[in-house]
């Protein structure tokens, strides 16, 4: 018996993903170490962190990273916690809209915010002429500090808003009552009762918001001219026009990496202070917002959606003007999305296939990692769990240069191929869709499966005939929200590209740095179109009408 | 203190539909009233009415002759324990208890005295320190209850709080609330389905249906002088049998179909006239004879020892079936396919008008307000 079960399928199903996080993952972030205390002259040295700790200009960056991305986090709470509150306990006309809106802007690609905000606000943006020519006034500087916080701030406060969303439908409306008759309402029952029964929620988003303002490329190198921060000094190091170094670029990922692990430990502190769990019986019932209170109340929630749509309705508006050149002319036309698509090559079906295979992949390894975790643990399933998790910490673009470091040389030479654009979107994407996995299997009792077998279904027959298709609306709504992620990811693909895998993503990227702004915008509405699409079939499969990222 | 709370006319709509039309009741001071009925019957909308979760689109509330419909719930002073407690999971018993208190701003000293005291008088003294999540539901039941009545509330409102323990657990904290609610002296008003429950633990119950209140008694003039049909197989299980009414002076004889007779000499005279009447007899309130050959025929289908008593299944003649209930006899219990004789227990059987709509006979007693009388 015991011999038998050595042999079980599912064991050779869980080594072989124990083996390839470990070629995939494990092997390329011990490249990365190893380079990371390599010299100049080859041999065991840490000249590299003496190198960027001594001095300013590159220790600089680290601070630079922190401040922006801190300030961008609180902001986003500050944000983000009310407009969910309103939106939550309020009848607000045009609720389904602001929801779709908001998912929208969580979901484009930062960078594209960025340039559509230096098109509005830059030095010669629109409403910078207009309104030093009407009232003669210089508004103040956008790029920099100011630029990096007004862009990832409007890009991420969504996810506060959603995550927040959904921690107040897990209120229960006898909550607030019981606040309300023991004497406690308005605003001091906001601060004593709402804010500390999402703290678990706020907290996690907090964490989300930190990691992606951290790691964010796009952003800062657009719009952050002299203001130096960590992801664009990598890229730098690693693929720079004033010269490489891979062993610095290696040292600078480490130091990213134990800040952000040190980052993910200090939330994991904070949030088990706040362990409990809600379930609504009833939820809250929203209340018609009225009079001056209420005239605030849609005020604020039109404005701050409307700031955060503003840079897409404003590409879409650039993508039907007219070009010459990388200038705009009066008039309106299809041209750019004309010459776009002659210039951009093989990108949309790039996106496809490339977006296409990762997320077949992420799907299928969600699906068995979730079920490995929750219905057969032990240490290897426990192990892989654990690596699965690690890329939530590493920023996008060190996972890509740790997959060059790791593959550009024998035995195993992928650099440049579909396959390691897919690997990297795969680690990259696998710690959210197991998540979302583990917490619709953990719901499926396993008496259900017991059953199955008990009627003499065999394991597997059990998995696919029964475990499967009771995930299966967990499984499609993860997919999508996957699909969308994939197609707009921007950080690790900058890294892996070459000619032949450029996707759309890369092509607006591409684009925006030459300065052919009508042509970005036109295929920025593209994926724009594509984003809308994925989310409008999100909303018709997913009933629970919940994002999980 | 405690207060006596008036309702005059009130009136619950949700959109078109009316809830509650009308409704008027006067709830005692320091008495423990219950709200009893059907789901959907308006009790739990009435209750959250008082509290001032509800809008309230027509009529009066008072306490102690004080008018609150406009007051804001969290100044109406009221103590309220929700179905599923509504226990702060970020709080620990402590400050859960001590909440209210913080809202109105005690001294320090006093609230750690009065929160010392009420989790004591609720015996959770133990568990102050603890998170409600590590809590059974018995002691976030407890929890729920010293949080309410620490506040020393004007009124205290209960909305089903025991429908989610089992049923051992149920006995015992309807014993606990019964005892505390007499200790405080405060004006309680409960919302339950569980008719038992209601009887078990209430001075006063008030039978609601469709937002109408039916009879408003103690549980002893509910059970035996229900005032209506509804009233009458709502509280306790009953049979209903059909039997035509025939005047002799001021005794009324029930003719029921197979020829048994009932005298009765408790009818209100108003309804002393021949007449169709509705007749409802309680399982306990018929008498078996195996060979007498008086009574109602009936044989019997099965039977079932509980010990103290046994409940007998059987058909009448006219097909209609019947649940009578004996206390337990020594000898061999009367078994199935055999036939009986039905005989009744004149003084405790209730007579109804054919419509079911009132109560014939003399002795019931009925607080519900005149206009209201349905």
């Amino acid at each position: 018996m015991a011999r038998k079960k050595l042999f079980d399928v599912w064991a050779i199903v869980y080594l072989a993903i124990f083996a390839a996080y470990l070629l995939f993952l494990i092997y390329p972030m011990f490249t990365i170490l190893q380079n990371s205390v390599i010299g100049e002259n080859g041999k065991l040295s840490l000249e590299w962190f003496t190198k960027f700790f001594s001095q300013k200009y590159y220790s600089e960056t680290l601070i630079h990273s922190f401040s922006v991305t801190l300030c961008t986090t609180i902001l986003s709470l500050v944000i983000g916690v009310p407009l969910a509150y309103f939106y939550n306990l309020y009848e607000i006309k045009g609720r389904s809209l602001i929801q779709v809106l908001i998912i929208l802007c969580s979901m484009s690609a930062p960078f594209i915010g960025a340039y559509a905000w230096i098109q509005l606000l830059g030095r010669s943006g629109i409403v910078t002429k207009y309104i030093q020519s009407s009232i003669g006034i210089t508004i103040p500087n956008i790029y920099g500090f100011n630029g990096i916080l007004l862009v990832l701030t409007l890009q991420l406060y969504p996810l506060v808003f959603l995550y927040v969303s959904g921690a107040l439908r897990n209120i229960d409306n006898s909550l607030l009552e019981a606040s309300d008759n023991l004497g406690c309402t308005g605003i001091r029952r906001f601060f004593k009762v709402i804010i500390p029964l999402c703290m678990p929620t706020i907290l996690a988003a907090a964490l989300l918001v930190f990691m992606r303002a951290f790691a964010d490329f796009g952003t800062p190198l657009l719009i952050g001219e002299g203001y130096r921060v960590f992801p664009v000094e990598i890229y730098t190091q690693f693929l720079g026009e004033t010269g490489t170094n891979y062993n610095f670029a290696a040292a600078i990922s480490v130091i990213a990496i134990i800040i952000t692990a040190f980052i993910f430990l200090f939330q994991k502190i904070l949030s088990s202070r706040f362990a409990f769990t809600m379930n609504a019986l009833n939820p809250i019932e929203r209340k018609k917002a009225k009079g001056v209170k209420g005239f605030f109340i849609y005020l604020y929630t039109y404005v701050i959606i409307g700031l955060a749509f503003l840079p897409q309705v404003y590409i879409v508006y650039q993508s039907f003007q007219n070009t010459s050149g990388k200038l705009f002319k009066p008039g309106y036309s299809l041209d750019s999305y004309k010459t776009a698509l002659k210039r951009m090559g093989d990108s949309i079906p790039n996106t496809f296939i490339i977006g296409g295979i990762a997320l077949a992949a992420v799907v299928f390894l969600a699906i068995l990692i979730s079920y490995f975790v929750v219905r057969r643990s032990n240490l290897i399933t426990q192990a892989i769990d654990t690596m699965s998790m690690l890329p939530y910490i590493i920023p996008g673009s060190v996972v890509g240069i740790a997959l060059v470091m790791a593959f550009n040389k024998k035995p195993i030479i992928l650099t440049g191929t579909v396959g390691i654009m897919v690997i990297a979107l795969c680690i990259r994407r696998l710690p959210y869709t197991i998540r979302s996995s583990v917490a619709t299997l953990q719901q499926i009792p396993l008496t259900t499966e017991e059953a199955a077998i008990s009627l003499g279904a065999s394991k597997m027959k059990t998995f696919f005939k029964i475990t499967v298709p009771m995930m299966s609306n967990g499984i499609i709504s993860g997919a999508i929200l996957s699909w969308v992620t994939i197609i707009t990811e921007l950080s690790t693909a900058i890294i892996l590209y070459n000619s032949k895998t450029v996707t759309l993503t890369l092509a607006v990227y591409t684009f925006v740095t030459r300065g052919n702004y009508g042509y970005a915008a036109a295929l920025a509405t593209v994926l724009t179109a594509l984003t809308v699409i994925s989310l409008l079939i999100f909303m018709k499969v997913s009933k629970s009408k919940e994002i999980a990222f | 203190m405690s207060v006596t709370i008036n309702i005059k006319n009130a009136v619950k709509r949700y959109g078109k539909s009316t809830i509650i039309s009308g409704l008027s009741l006067e709830i005692r001071e320091g008495e423990f009233f219950t709200l009893l009925g059907p789901s959907g019957c308006g009790k739990t909308t009435l209750l959250r009415m008082i509290a001032g979760f509800n809008s309230i689109e027509g009529g009066d509330f008072f306490f102690n002759g004080e008018r609150i419909n406009m007051i804001d719930p969290a100044k109406r002073n009221i103590g309220m324990v929700f179905q599923n407690y509504a226990i702060f999971p970020h709080l620990s018993v402590k400050n859960n208890v001590a909440f209210g208190l913080k809202n109105r701003k005690y001294p320090k000293d006093k609230i750690e005295s009065e929160t010392q005291k009420f989790l004591e008088l609720m015996k959770i003294d133990q568990f102050k320190d603890r998170m409600p999540n590590r809590l059974s539901g018995g002691q976030q039941q407890r929890v729920a209850l010293a949080r309410a009545l620490v506040i020393q509330p004007d009124v205290l409102l209960m909305d089903e709080p025991l429908s989610n323990l089992d049923a051992k657990l149920r006995v015992e904290m309807r014993q606990t609330i019964r005892e505390i609610q007499k200790r405080v002296g405060i004006t309680t008003v409960y919302v339950t389905h569980d008719q038992e429950e209601a009887m078990a633990i209430s001075d006063r119950i008030a039978v609601m249906k469709d937002g109408i209140i039916q009879h408003i008694g103690t549980p002893k003039d509910l059970y035996q002088r229900p005032a209506n049909l509804f009233v009458s197989s709502f509280i306790g299980r009953t049979n209903i049998l059909e039997a035509q009414a025939t005047v002799d002076g001021a005794s009324m004889a029930l003719n029921f179909k197979d020829g048994f007779q009932v005298i009765l000499n408790n009818v209100k005279p108003e309804f002393l006239q021949n007449r169709k009447v509705i007749v409802s007899i309680r399982p306990e309130e018929f008498v078996i004879s195996e060979n007498s050959g008086e009574g109602l025929r009936a044989v019997v289908d099965s039977s079932v020892f509980l010990g103290l008593n046994t409940h007998y299944y059987v058909h009448l003649d006219s097909g209609q079936e019947v649940e009578i209930i004996q206390e337990s006899k020594i000898d061999e219990i009367i078994s199935e396919k055999h036939t009986v004789f039905l005989k009744v227990k004149a003084e405790k059987i209730n007579v109804f008008t054919e419509d079911g709509g009132s109560n014939i006979l003399e002795g019931v007693n009925n607080d519900v307000a005149a206009g209201e009388e349905a």
